[in-house]
């Protein structure tokens, strides 16, 4: 019952390449990547991609089809129209190996570079305790299956190599929010490091990293916007600052924290900060960690999601403060 | 040999970066030692991320009388008291501390309302026990460990100016061979020789200690839940390079698989669709479990649709459903459905949930196998049923090795944890036991491999450079030759072979048969031919693991025939009983000269104080009239003293 189809499959290594067009028999139910394995087990036997668990589960089969960035095992044939030429194209943004497999090394260098879990010094094992609906925040960013299609379509680095020294890009700004958010996380400098080395200033917030994730995990509003939103608040803080000037580094990190509360009338010519949303949570008191168990798409924002980001202007506590490098 | 080989020296090298290999190397680096870590995919893409359900751990959070001898019990249970028992009793003990370990490396489970990890029952276990996240622990797992050896190499880069000083991920690599250093006294682990996936360049690792980690076998299946990478490659390196293997008639069918459309077959439909009332029929629309309840069940479950309808919201006044008997009952009873006509056109039956409970119920309750078949298959199970049958799930059989220390005992330096290890879970494996099993053992592995290289001075063993020549040849064969098998072809004929005559049930004529089959591919194996060049060329690589998948096939199919009865994971349909006396032995692989030997050796014995927390009745059914009346001696008096078998005296609890 199968019918030819039309592919154009990249083919080539580092020294270069073009998409090779073949006829092949697809059947009912298929799904990309099964059309490329028929090619393996039938004309291309040599035909290179990677693929693990053919399930959503692992990651590995990222490709781009038809010019966007899918789970190969995740995209099925009926998804095109029937007469359709599926055109099917290695990662963009990550240096090629051979055909549709690429190098993600850069990925993990960047998850090097990004300081590890730091446990508390004076619990055990066996004594952490936590709530759950605590730790359902960076459970979001734990769903992460690492398929660094975010990476890809990420313009910060897709086509602007040049970038990719200073910025880690969506994949790792997840990871700072999940730190950052860990309940127990003992180090309180996630957010400035995010800032200074992870090179979240490039994000520019058009959420495409969020429209390609296959977990569906909201890296945008959930992870980037928040964790920009309180850099903000730290860097730009005008009592923070004063404190950084009057203070010493070490004694400002024992007197005031930099994730401390500051009880509103201290905020001296802060307009009063909105009230914080409580998030959406279900009847059992949790917040839904897919959107299978909830009304809408992808996971609840932590804030509520009658909140939209960017949130306007009028509303933040936010003032343009004189820059501190000129007063130097 | 024209080619410059890249050499690395060692102290520890892990094959295998699924949960056992991470854990063994986490543990090898903090007792000092330089580690390798072999990855034949990217780094976190083991198919430990396949795992759902959870880590099986007496931590008691959610019943505190829950405990190391009730999660031992369960285990041996499952296992029909085949299981190594010391590995049982390690197991259990230790699980709950290599769980909460897992919390200062970052893992975020999910919570109990006092803010403990949360446990969830899974069939087979008294109490509530598995530590889970959502139904992706797996994921979390093998994430969490990976980012604890992130971490190690963040403190190497601290003090080394290098993050690779002292742990190193190999990744996209594949070892082909073990080499032994034979000069006096029995050979041992010097070294292993393998390829970068990326390069089709050849890389050597010297070093005196390997730790196999290398997961199961599914692939040889045509039907099977296991990723391309389940090529029983650690199953093969050790035979080949001496040491043996245990068990390996056992493998788990989970009896529900999706069947439809064919590329999603064998992708898991988890259990939970059964337990939250989801009920099997056959296209005549009959729900057949009823005609499978064993003589042994009968008590439990109920033989009416309707007191099994009640039992869902009423569990203490009714009996159980059929639905929900232990995994092998009912992947048999799917399988003589099928067999019988009365399956689907894709080989399956029905499994319902829609006309069971309001849709709005079901998208609550299961909520990832509603994405599942709408994402996959375009059936939206609110509304039609799922088309399931059984799928090739865990190998129980693997790598015989000493239980405290996971070594091999006929290769002195080889180590072997996880799936691919063989004896802890008997004949047949709980659900939840494998994620603790990794833990555990990946633990010791690396612990007493770190132990045994500091038993060298510098006479360290030295790999043979002949061995490494014949390696080199054994390896390009393929490429060389012109005009043997295409490997996508045979792969497929093995994958035939071994679904229909290696199956879930089995007959005498039929693995007679597939012996014979086995061994014609045998030749073809050895006459491959992968075109293309080194570069990243699946079919190489492909015809390279080949060679393991069939001798690993061929163990399984000489244990299923020598084996005359029925257990666990391993069905005849002429000796459909189990017997006590082949309870009293392993069958043992080894590989001699090219040849797959099996014998029998007797199963380690249980020391009384564990014999102690069963009772009679139970033994009974496992023993024979010899070992009864030792036990009637010994822990019967004993346990006929334990008034209650869930709370025997404390002691070696932690």
């Amino acid at each position: 019952m199968g019918v030819k189809r039309l592919f154009r499959v990249w083919r080539g290594d580092t020294s270069g390449g073009q998409l090779e067009e073949f006829r092949v028999e697809v059947n009912e139910g298929e799904v990309v990547l099964d059309v490329l394995h028929r090619l393996q087990a039938t004309q291309t036997p040599d035909l290179a991609v990677r693929w693990n668990c053919k399930a959503g589960k692992c990651g590995s089969c990222s490709l781009e089809i038809n010019g966007s960035p899918r789970l190969s095992c995740m995209t099925r044939m009926s998804t095109f129209e029937a007469d359709e030429t599926v055109t099917v194209s290695p990662l963009r943004t990550f240096p090629i190996i051979r055909d549709l497999v690429t190098d993600v090394s850069f990925n993990y260098q960047k998850a090097r570079e990004l300081p590890a879990f730091a446990p508390p010094k004076d619990l055990a094992p066996g004594e952490y305790r936590m709530r759950q609906v605590d730790v359902e925040r960076s459970q979001e960013f734990r769903k992460c299956i690492e398929c660094f299609l975010c990476q890809n379509t990420c313009h910060v680095v897709r086509d602007h190599e040049e970038n990719k020294e200073a910025f880690a890009g969506p994949r790792l700004f997840i990871r700072a929010a999940e730190l950052d958010m860990h309940p127990l996380d003992a180090r309180s400098d996630r957010k400035p490091f995010a800032q200074e080395h992870q090179g979240m200033g490039f994000c520019n917030i058009t959420k495409c990293c969020t429209e390609v994730c296959p977990e569906h995990i909201k890296i945008t509003d959930n992870a980037i916007i928040p964790m920009k939103e309180r850099v903000v608040d730290n860097r730009y803080d005008p009592l923070v600052w004063l404190g950084r000037k009057i203070f010493r580094r070490d004694q400002l990190a024992a007197g005031a924290p930099a994730d401390a509360y500051v009880p509103q009338h201290v905020r001296a010519g802060h307009r009063p900060a909105p009230a914080s949303m409580e998030p959406e949570v279900g009847p059992d008191g949790r917040m839904p960690l897919t959107e299978l168990t909830f009304d809408r798409a992808g996971a609840a924002s932590p804030f509520g999601d009658n909140l939209t980001f960017p949130l306007p202007p009028e509303s933040l506590t936010y003032e343009q403060p004189a820059s501190p490098d000129d007063q130097k | 040999m024209t080619e410059n080989i890249e050499r690395h020296i060692y102290d520890v090298v892990v094959i295998g970066a699924g949960g056992a290999g991470l854990r063994a190397a986490i543990e090898a680096r903090l007792a000092g030692k330089k580690t390798a870590i072999i990855s034949k995919s990217l780094f976190g893409k083991a198919h430990t991320v396949m795992a759902e359900g959870g880590a099986a751990a007496a931590m008691g959070n959610v019943n505190a009388r829950d405990n190391w001898m009730v999660h031992f019990r369960d285990t041996m249970r499952g296992g029909k008291f085949l299981n190594n028992v010391r590995m049982a009793e390690l197991h259990a003990k230790e699980a709950p501390d290599r769980i909460w370990e897992l919390e200062t490396y970052g893992a975020l489970f999910d919570r109990t309302k006092d803010g403990k990890i949360s446990q969830r029952n899974f069939g087979g276990h008294e109490y509530p026990r598995l530590a889970h996240v959502g139904d992706r622990t797996g994921l979390e797992l093998i994430r969490t460990l990976q980012q604890k050896i992130v971490s190690l190499q963040q403190e190497d880069f601290a003090t080394h100016g290098d993050y690779e000083a002292r742990v190193r991920v190999f990744a996209e690599c594949t070892i082909t061979e073990l080499l032994l250093d034979r000069k006096g006294g029995p050979a041992r682990i010097a070294g292993a020789f393998g390829y970068y996936r990326e390069s089709g360049r050849f890389v050597l690792f010297e070093a005196p200690t390997v730790i196999l980690a290398a997961g199961g076998v599914g692939k040889s299946y045509k039907i099977t839940s296991n990723s391309w990478e389940y090529t029983g490659d650690g199953h093969a390196l050790a035979l080949r390079s001496g040491a043996t293997l245990i068990n390996m008639e056992f493998l788990q069918f989970h009896p529900t698989g999706m069947v439809w459309p064919p590329s999603v077959k064998g992708i898991l439909v988890t259990e939970s669709v059964r337990g939250d009332g989801g009920v099997l029929r056959n296209t005549e629309g009959k729900r057949f479990m009823f005609d499978y309840v064993p003589e042994v069940f009968r008590k439990q479950y109920a033989d009416t649709e309707a007191e099994a309808d009640r039992w869902y919201t009423d569990p203490d006044h009714n009996r159980r459903p059929p639905e929900l008997l232990p995994r092998d009952e009912v992947a048999r009873a799917i399988n003589s459905e099928v067999k019988a006509g009365r399956g689907t056109d894709a080989g399956g039956v029905l499994l319902d949930v829609s006309t069971r409970m309001p849709a709005e119920t079901i998208r609550r309750r299961l909520p990832s196998m509603y994405h599942q078949f709408k994402e996959l298959a375009d059936v939206d199970i609110t509304k039609q049923p799922m088309e399931v049958g059984p799928t090739c799930h865990y190998v129980m059989g693997g790598v015989e090795v000493d239980a405290d220390s996971a070594a091999t005992p006929g290769v002195p330096g080889l180590f072997a944890a996880g799936e691919v290890s063989g004896g802890m879970h008997g004949s047949n494996r709980l659900g939840g036991n494998s994620l603790s099993d990794l833990l555990v053992f990946g633990k010791r592995a690396g612990e007493f491999a770190a132990a045994y290289v500091d038993g060298f001075g510098v006479d360290r063993p030295k790999v043979d450079r002949s061995d490494v020549d014949a390696a080199v040849r054994a390896a390009l064969a393929p490429l060389e030759r012109r005009g043997g098998d295409n490997p996508y072809e045979v792969w497929h004929e093995l994958q035939q072979v071994m679904q229909d005559l290696v199956g879930i049930i089995r007959r005498k004529h039929e693995l007679e048969e597939s012996l014979k089959r086995l061994g014609d591919l045998r030749e073809r194996v050895a006459n491959l031919s992968a075109t293309g060049g080194r570069r990243y060329n699946p079919g190489w690589h492909l015809a390279l693991d080949l060679r393991n998948m069939l001798v690993v096939s061929e163990c399984t199919a000489r244990a299923a025939l020598q084996r005359e009865e029925s257990r666990g994971g391993h069905t005849r349909e002429d000796f459909p009983a189990m017997d006590p006396q082949w309870r009293q032995v392993n069958l043992v692989c080894s590989f001699e000269r090219g040849e797959v030997t099996l014998r029998t050796q007797p199963i380690p014995t249980m020391r009384p104080e564990l014999l102690a927390l069963f009772d009679r009745v139970e033994m009974s059914k496992y023993l024979t009239e010899d070992e009864l009346s030792e036990y009637d001696q010994g822990p019967g008096e004993a346990a006929a003293a334990v008034s209650s078998p869930s709370g025997p005296a404390e002691g070696e609890g932690n």
